[in-house]
Parts: C-alpha cells; structure tokens; sequence
C-alpha cells in the first residue's frame, strides 16, 4: 500500500463537484441495489425498507379494518350473536393490537425511513443494515402475533391486556403467551428503529442545517424515537414477567404470592402514554411541513412548534396514571396525574393554533392533501377535548370503560394518525413513485372518509354518556343504543369504503399517474430538489444548507444566505456518507457504508425461531436459535475493512 | 460556515476514528435503552416493596460476604477492561490481550460466584414475589454479563488478529463500554437488593 493511499483512508478533503452524468452513473453502480430475488432480501436501501414498511402497515390497516367491520355488524342491532363472546373478545382484541402497534406506529416508521434521509440530504440512515433488521423483525412479528388470531387463539383482553384475566387461571390457552411473546419480538424492532431515527437526525444531515432548520416531522420522530427507547422496555418487561407468571409460576402480577395487579397497569402504561405521543408526534410534524406548502406560507411559529413537540412528550412520560384513575389510588396521586394531563393541552394547542395561523395567512390551494391535513386539526381538536374531558378525575369515573373513550381514542388515532398519514400518501405519493395520484378521485376519496368517520364515531361519544360499556358483545334492546350503534355502524362501512378508495387510487396512480417530475407542488425542502423517484444514493452532490426552507430561499428573499444544491461534495470513493456535529451540522467524518447483506434477515430467522421455541418450550430448539442469534451477530459485527473498522488483517 | 464547506473544505476523517463513529451513538442508544430496563425492574421492586405489608423481604438482612467482594471484583475487572482498551490506544499488544482476558476472567468468576449465591438461596423464583423479583432480576443481569463476556471475548479474538491499531478501534471501545455498563447497572441492583434493606426500606 503506497503512503498516500494510507493517509487516504483516515483523513480525506473531499472532493467538491458539479452534478453530473459521469457522476451519477458512478454513483448509481455504487448504490444500486442488486437484481434478483435475493439482491431484493439483501437491499439495505432506506427507500426500499420504508416502502416495505408502507405496503406492509397499510395491509395491516386493511386486515384491522374488516376486523372492525365484523365487529360493527355484530353491533348493528341488539342481541346479535354473528360472533360469539369469545369470538368478538379476540376481535376486538386483535384489532386494537393491530391498529396500534402493527399500523399506527410502523406507518410512521415507514414514512421516517423513506423520507428522513431526504429531509436531511443524506445518502442513507446511519445505520442501513439496522434499518433492514427493523423491518424484518416488524415483519416476523407481526406474523408471529397472527399466528395465533388465525388458528382462534389471539390476544382476548384487549390490547392493554390486563392481569389478572390475562393470568393463567382465567386464560389457560395459549393466546396470551404468544401475544406477550410476539410484542417482545416487536419491541426489539421499534427500539432498533428508533435508535437509528436518533442517530440519524444527530449525525448524518446534510452541511448547515442546524438543528433549528430541520423539517418539523424530524422533531417529531426524533420525540417519538427518544421515547420509544426509553419506554418499550417497560412493555417488554411486563410481558416477559406476564409470560413468567403464567409459565413458570412467577408471582409478579399474582396477589396470592405478594404480587400486585396494578404493577401491570403501571408498567404498561408507562409504555403505553407516552407510546400514544410516538403515534401522533411524527403525524403532525407532517401536517407541519405538508399544510405550508399548500398553503404557500412558511409553518407559522416554527420554534414554538418544534417546542411544544419536545415538551408534549416531556409531558407525555407523566401522565400515565390518568389511564389507571379508577383503580383506587391514593388522593395526591390523581390530583397530580390530573394536573399534568390537563396541562399537556398547552403544548398540543400551540401546534393548532400555529396551522390555523398558517392557513389564514397563507394562500390555500384545496388538493386532496390539504384537505385531509387541514381535516385533522378539526379532529385533533374534537379527540383533544375529549381526552381533556377525561383528565378530569370525576369525569373519568364517569366515563371510563364506556363508548365515550372508544369515541375519544377513535379521533385520536385516526384524526392524528390516519388522516396525516393519507394526505401524507397523496403528497409524498410523487415523490415516491414518479406519479401524482389522482386528484378528481381524491376528492370523492377524502369526502367519504371524512363523513363516513364522523357519522361513525361522533354519535359514538353519546353512546358512552348514555352508559353502554366498552367490549360487550352485545346489548339489550330498549337500553337507548340500539339507533346510535346502527348509526355507528354505517358511518363505519361508509368510511372503509373511503378507505378502499383510497387503495384504489394508490394502485390506480402507480400504474398509470400523471408524471410528477421532481417537484409537483413546489416544495421548500430537500427531498422536492432530486428526481422522482430519487436514485439509491439520493443526492448525487451533498447539499450545503444556508435557511430552513432551501427551495424556497428565493421566494420568501428573508435574507441573502442561500443554499447550494448542484455543487457540493462528491463522496464518490466507494459507498460513502457525511456525517455532521449534532448541533450546528458542521462536516465531522466520512461514513464508509455497508453494503447490502442477508445479515438483518439471518438475525430475524434466528430471533424468530427462538421465540417460536419459547412459545412451545422447545428448550433444544431455543438453544439452537439462541446459538444462530450468537452466530448471526457476529457475522454481522465482524469487524471489516471495507467499513474500516480494522486496519489490514495481519493475522498472528 | 455553510459557504466554506464548498469554497474551503477541511480535512475530515474517513471511517471510525478512535472512538468517534456513529458506532458509538448507537452503542450509547443501546445503553440508554437497557438502563432504562433496569429501572423498570427496580421500579417494579421498589412499587411492590413499598404495597406489601411487613415480612415481604426474604432477607431483611442480606449477607454481604460473598455479595460484597463479588461486587468490587466486577468493578475490578472494568478498571482492567480499561487497562485492556489503553493497551490498544497504544499500540500495546500484550497489554490489550492481558488487561481484556483479565476482565474477561473476573467477569467469569462473578458470575460463578453469583450461580453459587442463586443455588444457597432457600427460596426459589416461585416462593414469593419477591423470589421472583430477586431471581428475575439478578437473572437478567447475569444474561447481560454472559453478553458482555462475548463481547469480551470476540474483541481479545479480534485484537489477536491483529485487527485493530490506535486509530482504528471502534469495536473495542464500543465492546469495553458495553462492560462498564453491565458493571455500573450492578451496582444499583447491588445497592437495592442487598443495601436498602440494611437502610431500612421494607424492613
């Protein structure tokens, strides 16, 4: 090895060039992934793993959706007996599971994984084969989780899932063991997702843009992700302590052995409040950055914004309690719990007032986009108020366990989380695929959900005032339900046909949308200044950011700083990335990146199989994944030249 | 600023250097992310100590002499970790295999000294609550130990081979604070299983 090629490889200036064609097809063979179906197991691509994760979670929505359906006929009259109580128990159950852990939260990841390197002017994730793991593992889960639904043996106690029907003695099947198990195995997939999101937004966006220039949806899943590494341990650990006691006669949950219920309502509320804001965050850092653009006005109070993100979660870790308000704690405890859930009103309604402030004083252009982004704030706010409602102690005792919170959590996760997300579709769609989605259809397609959704939910809040319990299978005629849940139930079939329009439009709109070309809507960010769909290495020149709106520095003219797009480091030598200083993104280091491998996909089989070996206590069996985990991992973190984690080997 | 990264770029380091990579921000993501499971754990004692009435302890007055010096031998072997990784910083072969085969050794002793202290107990993990706790949560530590005790492992393999030199050693920095991290954790498992009864706390 010659000494300048040595010195090369710890210190470099890198080269600044012009985007060009000879550097595009340099770039492209460097980054593309491979043919074939196991170049496609292997990729390592972010685009490729959010669009997995995309069709997956929205297949996921399709199969919790006819679920819900199902339920609705049931419930469309009183005393009717399409399903059995064990039957709707498992229904409801599965559905809730699905809509919140196996759609709400991997759409999310999905849209993060796609469009983060974008937003930042990165290449890649910092950690592509990371990426890849957290795919798969969401993937293996979520049929693991099935697994059991479909052979009459899901979750029956709902998705929060308390003890002690969850125990043993009133739960003798298998249902629980494989829910506790299968969430473990998520758990991992969102705590590896989450920690790449981290390091992502502190380490790898593009020269300039300091943290007070990154679109409002990475402050969201930045939130989300800081909170989904701290807290999925605590659902971890109560479901791998439910598995115990039920298994191997542990007494965590038993009261019999000094054990307490309420651990397991505390535990899995720690998780689950602040796992409600990981939901919702990253959604309305799209309606932040999504409403400006059809509004042609910069987001209005962008740091109050970003702020009241960071400090909803803040927030969001200390109001747990107020899921747990009528199970007899002490005084103090609820006033506090109480406070701090009436006080989380104040960051969520910076965020609406900062969109309607943008909405008045921009220019709205009424595609399908914004109507169902600027639709959520009207939502947001009827599921806010509901749940501001609740924080109330004595109005909790009221309510809880009626329709009135099913109606609560129904606007909420589909006010802040489904709506977003499909405007999100309908703006980000272009970008993705080359193609605008069909705007004549959108209209018919948001107007039927939007109707459908509320003739469904909005009676639903009357329903729990009048007293019917949540999760009963049926109900008494003459109780005054009977007209409300027929209500209910055709709003519910009218918004799934939105929903299936909606499908219907994506699948239209791949095969034969309208070009979009680069930039459909003339957007402010990055991802809106390369091609569509955009080459695997992105950016063929690392963009050097001057203001928070690149593409937009010329119309808003806010000062002379500008930004640089069509010059910039090349990063050409092999598969390479810039990482940046977490604050001010200043150039830190060249990233040597990995290329595509079957390692995240060995890792998943192996975790699979250890947890289908736990499942049946198959103690060989687990001894053999475990040893495939060991296997796996070190093939994977076997230090490499190519990543220069090691110098030459000289072996001896 | 933004201008001179085009006009005047600097010089910026390629790959992992010394203990700067992104590998170190994912390391420390994985840390935060298992601290915050021990807290859940000990959350999860402290709560049920605190609900119990009286005589909830199955030892109100743990026995400190094998515990105690188990625990600073875990200490002590982070300080050799340490030793190991400065071997590698400078180039010090011998030094780096000594000072990580040594933690690696101590750290097996802990946890042959923890499996005997499991099988003197007269209660089992299905006596009581706090059986259960006690044993769940010692047991999550030792499958923390046996990690780190690969980790340690791969890495003397590894620095054999002559992987690594002065600039380039991510992999050992990373795997030797994994080490200091199942050692810190245990101290706080130390301090409330076997402390905070002597201190008081459900006593």
């Amino acid at each position: 090895m010659t000494p300048a090629r040595s010195q090369r490889m710890i210190a470099d200036t890198p080269e600044i060039g012009e985007v060009t064609q000879a550097l595009r097809d340099r770039l492209e063979a460097i980054w593309e992934t491979k043919p074939g179906f196991v170049g496609w197991l292997a990729s390592v691509d972010h685009k490729e793993i959010g669009l997995r994760y995309i069709v997956t979670a929205f297949l996921l929505l399709a199969i919790g959706g006819v679920e819900a359906l199902v339920m609705r006929l049931q419930l469309i009259g009183p005393d009717r007996h399409l399903l059995t109580p064990e039957q709707y128990n498992q229904f409801f159950s599965t559905h809730g599971m699905t809509m919140i852990f196996l759609y709400a939260s991997p759409i999310l990841s999905g849209f993060s994984n796609y469009l983060f390197p974008l937003f930042l002017g990165s290449r890649d994730m910092a950690f592509p084969r990371m990426n890849a793991l957290s795919y798969w593992v969401y993937l293996a889960s979520a049929l693991f989780l099935y697994a059991g639904f479909v052979v009459g043996a899901g979750p029956n106690d709902g998705w929060f899932n308390y003890v002690p029907y969850a125990s043993r003695e009133y739960n003798p099947g298998l249902n629980m063991d494989i829910y506790a198990l299968g969430m473990i195995l998520l758990g991992i997939s969102t705590s590896v997702g989450a920690a790449n999101f981290i390091v992502t937004v502190f380490r790898c966006r593009a020269p300039g843009m300091s943290i007070n220039r990154m679109p409002v949806i990475i402050w969201g899943t930045l939130t989300a992700s800081v909170a989904n590494l701290v807290v999925i341990p605590a659902v971890s650990l109560a479901f791998f302590l439910l598995w115990l006691d039920r298994q191997f006669g542990t007494h965590f949950f038993d009261p019999a052995g000094g054990g307490q219920p309420l651990l397991w309502q505390h535990l899995f509320w720690m998780f689950g409040h602040p796992w409600v804001y990981a939901i919702v965050l990253p959604a309305m850092g799209m309606v932040s950055d999504g409403l400006p653009v059809f509004c042609r006005h910069p987001l209005v109070g962008y740091t109050a914004v970003a702020l009241a993100t960071v400090a909803t979660m803040v927030l969001g870790f200390g109001v747990w309690v107020h899921h747990m308000f009528a199970t007899g704690l002490p005084g103090l405890s609820l006033s506090f719990f109480s406070g701090a859930s009436i006080l989380i009103a104040i960051p969520s309604a910076v965020a609406i007032f900062a969109w309607i402030a943008t909405i008045w004083l921009g220019r709205p252009i009424l595609t399908t986009a914004f109507l169902f982004f600027a639709s959520m704030i009207l939502l947001f706010v009827i599921g806010g108020v509901s749940g501001f409602m609740t924080a109330s102690v004595p109005v909790d005792w009221q309510l809880t366990d009626t329709y009135f919170i099913v109606a609560h959590i129904h606007y909420v996760l589909i006010g802040i989380n489904v709506f977003p997300v499909v405007g999100a579709t309908y703006f980000w769609f272009p970008k993705m695929t080359g193609r605008l989605m069909d705007e004549r259809l959108g209209r018919w397609n948001f107007w039927t959900m939007f109707a459908g959704f509320n003739i469904a939910f909005l009676p639903m809040h009357l329903t729990g005032l009048m007293g019917m319990p949540r999760r009963v299978y049926t109900y008494p005629a003459g109780m005054g339900f009977t007209t409300l849940n027929l209500i209910t139930t055709i709003g519910s079939f009218l918004f799934a046909a939105g929903v299936l329009m909606f499908f219907w439009n994506v699948v239209k709109s791949w095969r034969g949308g309208a070009e979009a070309g680069p930039d459909p809507w003339k957007g402010p960010t990055l991802e809106w200044a390369i091609p569509s769909p955009p080459p695997p290495y992105n950016f063929a020149v690392i963009p050097t950011i001057a203001t928070r709106h690149p593409l937009w520095e010329d119309d808003l003219d806010e000062g002379r700083a500008r930004s640089t797009l069509d010059r910039g480091m090349t990063l050409a030598h092999g598969k390479e990335a810039l990482a940046t200083t977490s604050l001010d993104g200043e150039p830190d280091m060249i990233l040597k990146m990995p290329e595509d491998t079957l390692a995240p996909l060995m890792l998943t089989l192996a975790l699979t199989l250890l947890f289908a070996a736990m499942l049946g206590k198959l103690w060989w069996l687990a001894a053999i994944g475990s040893g495939a985990v060991l296997a796996a991992l070190i093939f994977w973190t076997w230090p490499r030249r190519q990543l220069l984690e090691r110098e030459a080997a000289v072996h001896g | 600023m933004a201008e001179q990264v085009i006009s005047a770029p600097r010089s910026l380091p390629v790959g992992p250097v010394e203990s700067h990579g992104v590998g170190w921000n994912g390391m420390a993501c994985l840390i935060a992310s298992e601290a915050a499971l021990f807290g859940y754990l000990l959350f999860s004692y402290y709560y049920l100590g605190a609900s119990n009435p009286r005589g909830w302890l199955m030892e109100p007055h743990p026995d400190l002499h094998l515990a105690l010096p188990n625990t600073l031998l875990l200490l002590a072997s982070s300080v050799a970790a340490w030793w190991g990784e400065r071997g590698v910083r400078q180039e010090s072969k011998g030094q780096a295999l000594a000072g990580l085969a040594l933690a690696l050794v101590m750290g097996t002793v802990f946890a042959t000294v923890q499996v005997y202290e499991w099988h003197a107990k007269t209660y089992a993990p299905g006596t009581s609550s706090y059986a259960s706790l006690y044993f769940i949560t010692t047991g999550l530590h030792m499958a923390h130990v046996v990690i780190g005790l690969a980790v340690l492992a791969m890495l003397i393999l590894w620095i054999a081979f002559g992987y690594f030199s002065p600039l380039r050693r991510l992999p050992v920095s990373n795997g030797v604070l994994y080490w200091h991290f199942v050692d810190a954790v245990w101290l706080f498992v130390f301090t409330t299983y076997y402390l905070t009864p002597l201190l008081g706390f459900a006593r």
